[in-house]
């Protein structure tokens, strides 16, 4: 059942150089959204020849953390939203990355928009950004040392709340 | 709440009496007994022209003479909870570092914890100024990963408040940027018109702020006739303080020597940087979801996407003028030609709640309210990820949802345009006075609430 009237511009003419050149991708299509999935080693030359091929605006870049999640083969999933402001294209790349240590180069180089989207995976999920220029944490306070949004991080911490060191104006 | 403090204490003193007689070297440490003066190593070296040039060369390296200012978290410019530090030379801002975080409240943690139905409580909280918008983006997303197609009432219900919503948000920002640059008329003629679309969601909802006004497949409340006529009323009335408010501010002189040229942002940057809604049509980006990708009811309208290109700050509130024009058309065709029938979906598909009616004298009624009820009997969740966003009133505001056969989200992510923004700050501000922050600050129109979640 289609969701709305409206249906999404093919992608066929940035697919097919992409499979020339990179060789095939798993790709799927749920609800007019094409997803394509891209080994981690590669990820930062996909989307160099998306931006190349017009995809210019990077519309969100986000994590799935994939631990509970029924026949998951990885932990992590690093979601990059691509959009086309020309042709109002728009495709999903998915790259997987696993514990210990998951990394994955940065976007900044391609996109200014990544800098603050990464930081916030960072900050959030504890995904290494290789490259970035100002990997600091976004929304949690500088001294917190878990990655909340992980599904091993429970719904109401870990005690953080309630043992900040409390500073008097004299320790000030 | 403005702190100030030097980055390091005196180095512009104590330059000063490194080259000034030692009569005056004295005078001016007892004056200033509470700064340390140190001097120089080559004071005491002859004073000729290469060392003097030495020194100054050395101090236009040396950052030592510029000032930090911290600006937030609270400040009546700031309108919400941020903070941004900035490198001063004198009134000039060299540096801005925008820091969040401090309305934090781990709103994406608990989408996977709520309900579909639950979590359009904590939509409402992220962006405040038009929790509307937020409701028929969250359930626009969950309907796409769930497959609810709704009725034509439904949707053209949600392209009404949406728009309303745009009109609320545009009236405070465009009222909050008249305010921090000293018109403070324009801003009450703003909120006095933000009463009204509040009365109407009170009138539609029960609620005037955090309206949680929409549900899975529908909306809580079916317009009522005397709905229908407020919003009658108001887009009978709204154009005329429209024309007063362009009146009062977008010619006046202050205001445009204000904002013209002030934070300007290139069409280029504005792509690069992810900038969307509002912010990027005034830098000369014409894509606007509305027409791009037609959501709700929008293809039945007959409206206009307004861009500038100059992407100053006076561009981005003269598109936002324009934006509440173009809305003020949408809602006056949506409610002239308002669909008859349900608003919510039938008991067929098992999304919304039946109406009372059928429960009591159907026994589909009663079967579809018992399971949707019940925990674990409401709504079949694919075990799939979409993403789906509409143009909020402040740029493009999408969730990412996965579905993992739970009647709630494994991962509920907002694709909040403000945070995009706000990284914008620094490159705007960057050259320009101090007073132009909050110019800028307000032509972002940056919400806290939806920056931090």
């Amino acid at each position: 059942m289609p969701h709305s009237p409206y249906s999404p511009p093919p992608l066929d003419d940035i697919l097919e150089p992409l499979a020339a050149h990179f060789g095939t991708m798993e790709t799927s299509v749920y609800r007019g959204d094409t997803r394509l999935v891209v080994p981690e080693q590669e990820s930062l030359e996909v989307l160099e020849f998306l931006k190349d091929r017009g995809f210019d605006l990077l519309v969100d870049v986000t994590c799935v953390d994939y631990l509970e999640y029924r026949g998951a083969k990885h932990r992590y999933g690093l979601v990059y939203l691509l959009a086309s402001t020309t042709t109002n294209q728009r495709l999903t790349v998915r790259v997987y990355v696993d514990d210990p240590a998951p990394s994955i180069r940065s976007a900044v180089p391609l996109w200014e928009a990544a800098n603050w989207l990464e930081r916030e995976v960072w900050d959030l999920f504890g995904i290494h950004f290789a490259g970035h220029p100002d990997l600091r944490r976004l929304v949690m306070p500088e001294e917190f040392v878990a990655h909340p949004l992980r599904k091993d991080y429970p719904l109401q911490g870990r005690g953080e709340r309630h043992n900040f060191p409390i500073l008097t104006r004299h320790d000030g | 709440m403005l702190f100030i403090f030097p980055l390091v204490q005196n180095s512009t003193h104590s330059t000063h009496s490194t080259h000034s007689t030692h009569s005056t070297h004295s005078t001016h440490s007892t004056h200033s007994t509470h700064r340390s003066v140190t001097v120089f190593p080559m004071a005491t070296a002859p004073l000729t022209s290469r060392t003097l040039l030495d020194a100054a060369q050395q101090q236009e390296r040396s950052e030592d003479y510029l000032w930090t200012l911290n600006f937030g978290p609270q400040h009546p410019a700031t309108h919400t909870t941020l903070r941004i530090v900035l490198k001063l030379d004198g009134e000039r801002v060299v540096d801005a570092l925008p820091e969040m975080g401090y309305l934090h409240s781990g709103f994406e943690k608990l989408g996977e914890h709520l309900t579909y139905n639950q979590y359009v409580t904590v939509t409402d909280r992220m962006n405040y100024i038009s929790p509307m918008a937020n409701n028929v983006a969250w359930h626009g997303a969950v309907e796409k990963l769930l497959g609810i197609e709704l009725t034509p009432r439904c949707r053209s219900i949600r392209t009404i408040v949406a728009e309303l919503a745009r009109l609320s948000d545009h009236l405070l920002s465009n009222g909050a940027v008249g305010l921090d640059t000293g018109a403070f008329t324009f801003f009450l003629y703003a909120f006095y018109q933000r009463e009204v679309i509040y009365d109407i969601f009170e009138t539609l909802c029960g609620a005037r702020f955090t309206n949680s006004y929409t549900r899975v497949g529908g909306v809580s409340h079916d317009f009522t006739p005397l709905v229908i006529q407020k919003i009658r009323d108001f887009v009978k009335n709204f154009p005329k303080t429209l024309r007063d408010m362009e009146r009062l501010l977008t010619r006046n002189r202050i205001f445009v020597d204000r904002t013209q040229g002030v934070g300007v942002l290139s069409k280029a940057e504005a792509i690069n940087r992810g900038a969307t809604g509002p912010v990027a049509r005034a830098s000369g980006v014409t894509r606007d979801l509305r027409k791009d990708e037609p959501y709700l009811a929008y293809q039945d309208f007959d409206f206009q996407i307004c861009c500038a290109s100059s992407g100053d700050c006076y561009a981005r509130y003269l598109v936002r003028m324009q934006e509440m024009r173009e809305s003020l058309k949408i809602v006056s065709q949506a409610i002239e030609n308002l669909p008859a029938g349900e608003a919510n979906v039938g008991i067929d598909q098992r999304a919304a709640l039946p109406t009372k009616k059928q429960v009591y004298s159907t026994i589909e009624g009663t079967i579809s309210h018992f399971e949707l009820s019940m925990s674990n009997r409401g709504f079949e969740v694919p075990h799939e990820e979409s993403y789906a966003a509409i143009e909020a009133p402040n740029g493009e505001l999408g969730f990412y949802i996965v579905g993992d056969g739970s009647e709630s989200a494994y991962r509920a992510r907002c694709r909040p345009p403000s945070v995009l923004h706000f990284a914008l700050f620094p490159h705007l501000i960057r050259g320009h006075t101090l007073s132009d922050v909050v110019a800028v600050l307000g032509s972002l129109n940056i919400i806290a609430a939806e920056l931090d979640r």
